[in-house]
């Protein structure tokens, strides 16, 4: 059915003049899905390289061994914090790792390439 | 397994081949796949934001909203206290359009067809998908507090548990209450939305009559045996900064109300108060009826892609989710929940891997006064044997103290937040 479908349809989008592209999928660029995911789990308080978090502490543009350096504070209780000793427990060293390596590529907010 | 896919593929050109021939008159031709997101709250926004922005703006995405702009829910609590206006709480929708082009359509979901994949709407247009990206939030389930069915009876009795315009209603309510009233809350039991946010509430009101009117009481008639979250801080934050003004007591099973004398009929008393709040327990909001497959009241999903285990090419997210273990209904986990929803639905549509063992972060501040705030803190991991997500051993809790610094911390966590779903 849905074989039979899909090679008429097309046709019938061509004949009416709506354009004949509506077979083509789009193609991204393979990206680290897991990274960006990630890194995406700390917007909400970190902002991103487009938006400089409101109340400091951007993470974009960090160097790769200083993030992975202060996690490993915040997880040991070497470094105190209100609430990011809590969360950096929750992030094992592949990804402390996977997110050091995202936000080394980003520029600093603000920062013009 | 393979062929299958690929053939699963053509079936995704076909149906948006189909839909251009129906509407190319008012559409143009439709070569991309089509995301319809509904509801723009902390779930749908995200979702819709990052399928643009991940998506490479190669996936059309239409966000059906009802409203014309976003109030929050967060800090909305704030405007019972007196320290934030509801106007502060608000964001426009232009810049998902603007900036993402997102296309927004104010209407209301009605219905959705899943075997033809449309959506109808309340002004009559349907909407065709790829894929649906449902975000519904929460209906209150009127059927256990039938006194409060009507709109009237609850500009009397006041749910505010949806920020805006019920909001306003108690907040008024507690401006016009005189000195030496009763102010009296309900809670409902466990899951509801906000798991901190009725008792960061007791201490806004109570901030709010200690100022203004401090012969006052408050009455906390909590249908769960004891304070589900934050206890010892919200306790201490009772009895440090409002003492003598709180009356907690749990086990309040609320069996009806008498809303013309603004009267909490529990299972053993009637309780008479001046201003009356009740949270009426909630299951997901309507549009997302057909999909509830647990306890008639919440939506299981699959936790990897948030697709519906009822029905294909469906995802759900935020509070209407049957929630994983340990995992709060709240705006921070919905606003995840669109990330991973995003980025898995852009994965199912170009045959990419989906996430690997993604890791979901919550953050709940809750002020307990005007300058002070607390947090709970998870951290939630998926776990591919479990295929759920689970909280990470050892990680997450609560603030030690309550303090002012996570004041200025939880205004800056709405602006980011925000920030993250509309601009």
């Amino acid at each position: 059915m849905i074989r039979l479908a899909s090679s008429i349809i097309p046709m019938l989008a061509l004949l009416a003049g709506c354009g004949a592209q509506s077979q083509s999928l789009i193609h991204l660029e393979p990206v680290a899905t897991g990274s960006r995911l990630l890194a995406a789990g700390c917007v909400s308080c970190h902002g991103s390289d487009e938006q400089p978090p409101a109340g400091g502490l951007p993470l974009a543009g960090l160097k790769e061994p200083y993030f992975i350096a202060q996690m490993q504070a915040f997880q040991s209780g070497q470094r105190t914090a209100t609430l990011m000793h809590q969360i950096a427990k929750g992030y094992d060293a592949a990804q402390v790792a996977s997110l050091a390596r995202y936000f080394a590529l980003q520029r600093r907010p603000g920062e013009r390439p | 397994m393979r062929q299958q896919r690929r053939g699963f593929l053509k079936g995704i050109g076909a149906s948006a081949a189909l839909a251009t021939v129906g509407g190319c008159a008012t559409l143009g031709g439709r070569a991309k796949p089509k995301v319809v997101v509904v509801g723009a709250g902390f779930g749908g926004a995200t979702a819709a934001r990052y399928l643009r922005i991940w998506g490479n703006g190669q996936v059309e995405v239409d966000l059906v909203e009802r409203t014309d702009r976003f109030v929050s829910c967060p800090l909305s609590n704030l405007v019972l206290g007196g320290s934030r206006q509801i106007t502060d709480l608000s964001v426009s929708y232009d810049e998902l359009a603007s900036r993402h082009g997102v296309r927004v359509i104010r209407d209301e979901a009605l219905a959705i067809d899943a075997q033809r994949r449309q959506v109808r709407l309340a002004s009559g247009n349907t909407l065709s998908y790829d894929r649906l990206v449902i975000s519904p939030g929460i209906d209150f389930m009127y059927e256990t507090i039938p006194s409060l069915a009507t709109e009237q009876a609850r500009e009397v009795v006041p749910h505010a548990w949806k920020a805006g315009a019920q909001t306003l209603e108690l907040r008024a309510q507690l401006q016009a209450m005189l000195d030496g009233g009763i102010f009296a809350m309900h809670i409902p039991k466990t899951p509801y939305r906000c798991p901190p946010g009725p008792y960061e509430r007791v201490c806004q009101v109570a901030a709010y009559l200690k100022r203004f009117k401090p012969r006052s009481k408050i009455l906390v008639l909590d249908a769960n045996p004891e304070i589900v979250s934050k206890k010892g801080l919200f306790t201490k934050a009772w009895n440090t900064l409002y003492p003598g003004m709180i009356d907690y007591q749990p086990n309040s099973e609320l069996v009806d109300v008498d809303v013309r004398g603004r009267i909490a009929k529990l299972t053993f008393a009637d309780v008479r108060a001046d201003v009356l709040n009740v949270i009426p327990p909630q299951r997901a909001a309507a549009i997302a009826a057909p999909f509830i497959t647990a306890n008639n009241r919440w939506c299981d999903t699959d936790w990897l892609t948030c697709e519906s285990k009822a029905e294909k090419f469906v995802h759900i997210l935020g509070d209407a989710t049957l929630s994983a273990p340990a995992m709060p209904k709240s705006g921070h986990m919905a606003n995840q929940h669109g990330h991973l929803c995003a980025e898995s639905v852009l994965a199912l549509l170009t045959e990419q891997p989906l996430p690997q063992s993604p890791v979901l972060t919550n953050t709940c501040y809750s002020f307990v006064s005007a300058s002070q705030a607390v947090h709970v803190a998870s951290v939630h991991r998926y776990d591919a044997a479990k295929k759920t997500f689970t909280a990470v051993d050892g990680s997450g809790g609560v603030s030690a103290e309550l303090n002012e610094p996570e004041a200025a911390i939880a205004h800056a966590w709405a602006r980011n937040i925000w920030a993250d779903m509309f601009t």
